[in-house]
């Protein structure tokens, strides 16, 4: 279990150690296999925000188009002021040209009584106020546009992972045993996670980006046709030239993953190995293999991060390029007065607003790649099938004997190895079962079926003659207390991980069941008592102090059978006997199905169920199974009597 | 953080360059407003098409320029950044593979792989980013407000309003928003850790019957997640919106006051709008300023901990002399030998001393924590005694050379490590140079050459990382044929028989009794019937040596050796 535990969400996610916010261009996206279909089912998840989405949609076109006339406008006011200059050059220009010319007194006096032309700052004034009101009005709109769009995003992600967690509840154990948790875990935080920030962000920006777009082209073509067609005719060759260098730059970024993908994996091995790479005495050889694949990463990683960053010096080019056209373009067309220097001016800032939406929706459309991608993930576990929902008419055992059999128990965790072929057993209430054998002999396999955590493809198992499957998965449980040797605990207090046996139990209850598990004394001498908090890895208490404290979480839940690991190998001995002593305490009167390390527990028990490879392969009690002859007889002998071997 | 610059010196000429290219950048960015301003005045203005298309020529030329230097910068610090990650990369991973255990464990294994790997990235992420832009937004922002005043001096006081008003809004909002993300990671992770408590505890709470309370707490968990994510977006929806008004603003102030200028003849039309530009440039790199300040925190927290590898010593080292042992082979001595962990209050082991000669076994046996697996770490010299000393072939192991010292051991660790490559590579791990007939006969011994041949590719089958293609069992055995094929002095099993079944445990240990009859063997064990037949048993009970001797003599005179057989064997195999 502790291994599985440790492949932690280890999954590089496109854009590497940025992170989101800093989307590389030019790096290789991953691609759902059902683009078309996941995103509509994502679509879906959005309904209940629709009205808020109609909202944003509705904001983000009002807050983009009152941002798009504000150029258009502000040239008209640096027109008016070239006019005023205009004016006044023109006036001075006749007045001295007059003077000149030696015209008549009068004319120039006439000339000079006539008032300066100024400029007109009533008009500029009017439109810069009406500026400044569209744009706040515009920064309005696109703050309350963001502010909607927190919480849509968010609570739709609060809603899916609340679903993946009831699924998760719902699917049976064989899910689990294939899965690494960390690939789990990646898919309820990382994948969410990505979601919601392309919802918060990505999804605005496609609209206004859009829109913008669309927007700067109509006011453009309003300024000029001609020069229209010069910025227009440039885009075809930033985007060519931006796809080209991303192509190629996906070539060695694809590489430079590759190259860190083998690196972590040998410093992983490495470090994991550690003493053995010691000890065999091949520091040196590590070292050079790591500075091999060292080297190759530098020589990809550079070109990929050189070639990614020529994009944007390329794409500036191309602008200043149309930049300049423009320039000369419109100063022409300017000085033979076809549009206004104003123009010019509004001009130039659409077309430097005119590449970044272009650029941001290419951009969108890796984002939304990569988003569906991890939709699909999170779509797969909720569409992965559940375990047979409990049956309406449940049974339920009142006062549970703790009776059970199996009849003719047909089961293999693959349908075509079957594991039990016809398996019978009948442990009478109150009975002690020795499930025996070699490590890995599948003796959880047991457990699982007991437990209906896995459904038996053939026959049944019968709990006081009731078959586990006529009654609710909860009721089941409840008659059944576990101690396995992977002792889980969880993060908080001593008291809550005891309490967890059984819902509403006292204080006394609690600390009475301490008492009979032996766990009270060293629970006393914690620094908080029964308040102690056990921490993540609950590494603050001793593996048997664990066992204990498990033990006394099935005291108190007190079933009528129990499941139970003697396996004590990592407990020292004084633990150890206080453990014996506890689990003696908890088998008192009950059904008991104990996977046994102990020779006394074996030839006590009323029935020894010897397993192999997953499959119970002896049945019986200690003598007949000794008068067999078989695999029980050479493995207690093997075992008990190794001086011969 | 400034610690790792170090790594830089090698390539300060790049650096330099790089500061060159990128300054040349920036005074090419900045000039063509400058350029366009003169179109403006003296060109469009008067209806001179000549001298706009000269100006125009000139603009373009500039634009190649900065264009060219950006290229050659962005070559530069490409090389520089990813160079240094290298370096710091080769530097770190030699430095954690010379630490001894002691070291090793102290930082922990998952937390050096993270900052061999992961940290590094992040740090050398810095560089490259750093290197482009942040040396570029200053160099913009300085030349940007230098031409503004150029351009005209009182209007440039407009930035002086404005440009406080910014920053002190950045400033706000980070100190609100900080501490806000902090809280994100920490929430995250306590999403994540209900979810791994619900994975990996999800028998007992299904057995429990507890899905309900889980529930609630994840659902707690999550509701706590989601309204601190939303708290953080709503403060963040305010950014964008305020850096654009602010702007647009001023671009109106600039037009306003600039426009009255104009009609007093102290600016022309075309200074206005290339003011305008300045201004904009520099407000761009203010924020791109602000988001490289983002990653700072992080990267700075890397190179903290990057710094933390580099700067511990490995504590064993050899010595400037060693010695090597003469002729004798595997002899192992404990002379009085104490040893405790950094830190532990009391010592693991104490007062150890016993022989071990070639040709015998010595079995080590003992509950956990009693000092067992410290034992016979001490022989390698994983760690070195507080007191006493560790003699292999006669001479204290802290004198010898760790490689000619090792060279002469066979280890064989509790849980078996394998690397990834094939079955015959991780065997010829033990022994570079052997024969195929050689790996052969060690898997042979080692009980592995059934399953081996029966692996599809046998000896040339590939193994995963972590052998996680292969049961606990073959993996010990592998393990155990690594060290076989180096035909060694010394043998030590820690405890590596027990994820075998009983009949294999028998045959192996029968067939390594034939190949270790000239080598000393010192097994750790749990089982009584390993031990049993050993030449001499020792038993530990807390780090200390409570018995020593045969079976037969130990289960008299050994209270802790009885009670140890007695819970694993019945009164009649007692005796």
């Amino acid at each position: 279990m502790s291994l599985k535990n440790s492949q932690q969400p280890a999954r590089q996610r496109p854009g590497g150690p940025m992170g989101r916010g800093g989307h590389m261009m030019g790096m290789p996206v991953e691609k759902a296999k059902d683009f078309r279909g996941t995103l509509t089912r994502l679509t879906k998840y959005l309904k209940p925000e629709k009205y808020r989405f109609i909202a944003v949609f509705f904001l983000a076109i009002a807050s983009t188009l009152f941002s798009i006339v504000g150029p258009k406008i502000m040239g008209k006011a640096t027109t008016k002021l070239a006019d005023g200059v205009l004016a006044k050059y023109a006036y001075f220009t006749k007045l001295y040209m007059a003077i000149q010319e030696n015209m008549p007194a009068a004319v120039v006096n006439n000339l000079k009584k006539q008032p300066i032309p100024g400029f007109d700052f009533g008009y500029i004034g009017k439109i810069l106020l009406l500026l400044v009101v569209l744009y706040i009005f515009s920064a309005l709109c696109s703050y309350v546009m963001a502010y909607i769009m927190s919480g849509v995003s968010q609570n739709t992600v609060y809603r899916m992972r609340n679903d993946v967690k009831d699924k998760l509840d719902r699917l049976p154990l064989k899910y689990f045993d294939q899965r690494t948790y960390g690939e789990i875990l990646s898919r309820v935080t990382n994948d969410m996670d990505n979601i919601a920030t392309t919802l918060q962000q990505s999804l605005t920006q496609l609209i206004t980006s859009l829109i913008t777009v669309i927007g700067i082209l109509i006011m453009m073509l309003s300024i000029s046709p001609l020069m229209t067609l010069i910025a227009v005719v440039t885009l075809p060759v930033s985007m060519l030239i931006t796809m080209q260098i991303a192509k190629n730059s996906q070539k060695f970024f694809a590489a430079q993953q590759k190259c860190v993908g083998e690196l972590n994996g040998h410093v992983e091995e490495m470090y994991a190995g550690h003493k053995i790479v010691k000890v065999f005495g091949h520091e040196e050889d590590s070292i050079e293999k790591f500075k091999e694949i060292n080297a190759r990463l530098y020589g990809v990683g550079w070109k990929a991060q050189f070639i990614s960053g020529i994009i944007f010096p390329a794409l500036n080019f191309v602008n200043n390029i149309g930049y300049v056209l423009i320039c000369v373009v419109g100063g022409l067309l300017v000085a033979h007065k076809k549009i206004e220097v104003g123009d010019i001016q509004a001009f130039i800032q659409y077309i430097r607003q005119f590449t970044q939406p272009i650029i941001q929706v290419a951009n969108i459309a890796n984002v939304l790649q990569s988003t569906v991608a991890s939709a699909e993930r999170v779509f797969e576990v909720l569409d992965e099938e559940e375990q047979v929902p409990d049956s309406e008419d449940a049974k339920v055992i009142e006062f549970p004997q703790g009776r059970v059999k199996f009849e003719h128990v047909k089961f293999g965790y693959k349908e075509d190895t079957p594991l039990m072929d016809d398996l019978s057993i009948d442990v009478k209430e109150g009975s002690t079962i020795a499930i025996v054998g070699p490590t890995g002999a599948g003796k959880t396999t047991l457990v699982n079926l007991i437990m209906r955590f896995y459904e038996v493809q053939g026959g049944r198992i019968t709990v006081d003659g009731v078959d586990i499957r006529d009654m609710k998965r909860g009721d089941l449980r409840a008659m059944f207390g576990m101690v396995l040797q992977d002792t889980w605990l969880f993060n908080g207090s001593i008291r809550d991980n005891i309490a967890y046996g059984r819902d509403g139990a006292t204080e006394e209850e609690i600390i009475s069941a301490a008492k009979a598990a032996n766990a009270d004394h060293f629970i006393k001498t914690l620094p908080d008592g029964y308040d102690t908090i056990l921490n993540e890895e609950a590494s603050n208490i001793s593996q048997g102090q664990k066992q204990l404290l498990t033990i006394a979480r099935a005291i108190l839940a007190d079933p009528a059978i129990l499941i139970l690991d003697e396996a004590t190998s990592n407990i020292d001995t004084r633990t150890e006997v206080l453990i014996q002593r506890a689990m003696a305490n908890l088998m008192k009167g009950k059904t008991s199905f104990v996977i046994a390390h102990r020779l006394s527990t074996i030839r006590d028990a009323d029935l020894i169920l010897v397993m192999n490879q997953g499959a119970i392969i002896e049945q019986g009690s200690h003598t007949e199974l000794l008068a067999k002859g078989g695999f029980y007889a050479e493995l207690y002998n093997s075992q008990f009597t190794g001086a011969s071997a | 953080m400034v610690k790792i610059f170090r790594f830089l010196k090698p390539y300060i000429w790049n650096l330099f360059w790089v500061i060159v290219f990128l300054f040349a950048q920036a005074i090419a960015e900045l000039y063509l407003p400058t350029l366009m301003s003169e179109v403006v005045n003296n060109g469009m203005m008067k209806g001179d098409t000549g001298y706009i298309w000269k100006y125009g020529s000139y603009m373009l030329l500039v634009a190649l320029g900065s264009s060219f230097c950006s290229i050659v910068g962005s070559y530069l610090s490409s090389i520089t950044g990813m160079g240094c990650g290298r370096d710091i990369r080769d530097s770190v991973f030699s430095r954690v593979e010379s630490y001894s255990l002691n070291e090793f464990d102290k930082i922990g294994t998952a937390s050096l792989i993270t900052r061999t790997t992961n940290d590094i990235i992040q740090v050398q992420t810095l560089l490259v980013m750093g290197l482009r832009f942040m040396v570029f937004a200053p160099i913009m922002c300085v030349g940007g407000i230098i031409m503004a005043y150029s351009k005209d001096k009182q209007l440039t006081l407009i930035l002086a309003v404005v440009l406080p008003v910014m920053l002190i809004l950045i400033g706000t909002l980070a100190t609100v928003i900080v501490p806000l993300f902090k809280a994100m990671q920490i929430k995250l992770d306590k999403v994540n850790l209900v979810l791994r408590e619900n994975l990996t505890g999800i028998r007992v709470i299904r057995a429990f019957n507890r899905l309900a309370s889980e529930n609630q707490r994840f659902e707690a968990a999550n509701r706590d997640l989601t309204d601190n994510a939303i708290r953080v977006n709503k403060i963040m929806a305010l950014i964008q919106p305020a850096m654009i008004i602010i702007m647009n603003l001023t671009s109106i102030a600039i037009i306003w006051f600039g426009g009255h200028r104009i009609s007093q003849n102290i600016m022309q039309v075309g200074d206005m709008m290339a003011f305008i530009q300045y201004a904009m440039q520099v407000m761009f790199s203010i924020i791109m300023v602000t988001i490289m300040f983002v990653m700072v925190p992080r990267a700075q927290a890397s190179a903290a901990r990057i710094n933390e590898v580099l700067e511990v010593e490995p504590g064993i080292k050899d010595p400037p002399e060693s010695i090597m042992s003469d002729s004798q082979r595997g002899h192992v001595e404990f002379r009085d030998v104490t040893f405790s962990y950094p830190g532990a209050e009391l010592p693991a082991i104490s007062n150890i001393s016993f022989n071990a000669s070639p040709g015998e076994v010595t079995a080590i046996i003992g509950g956990t924590g009693s000092g067992k697996s410290t034992l016979i770490n001490l022989i390698p010299r994983f760690y070195d005694v507080d007191s006493g000393s560790v003699l292999v072939d006669g001479v204290d192991v802290r004198q010898m050379n760790q490689k000619d010292l090792r060279a002469k051991i066979g280890f064989v660790p509790q849980t078996p490590v394998l690397f990834s490559g094939t079955v015959a590579e991780n065997i010829r791990y033990g022994k570079a140079d052997a024969t195929d007939e050689e790996i052969t006969h060690a898997a042979e011994v080692a009980q592995a050459s059934e399953f081996i041949t029966a692996l599809k590719d046998g000896y040339e089958s590939m193994i995963a990382q972590g052998g996680t293609n292969l049961s606990g069992g073959q993996k010990q055995r592998l393990s155990i044929a690594r060290a076989l094929v180096r035909k060694p002095g010394i043998y030590i099993l820690d405890d590596s028989f027990s994820a075998l079944d009983f009949k294999t445990d028998a045959r192996l240990r029968a067939g390594l009794k034939k190949e270790t009859t000239t080598s000393t063997v010192i097994i750790v064990a749990q089982r009584v019937g390993t031990v049993m037949d050993a030449d001499r048993i020792i038993v530990l009970d807390e780090g200390r040596i409570v018995g020593m001797g045969r079976h037969k003599e130990l289960i008299v005179s050994c209270n802790v050796y009885r009670e140890i057989v007695s819970s694993q064997l019945s009164e009649e195999e007692i005796a």
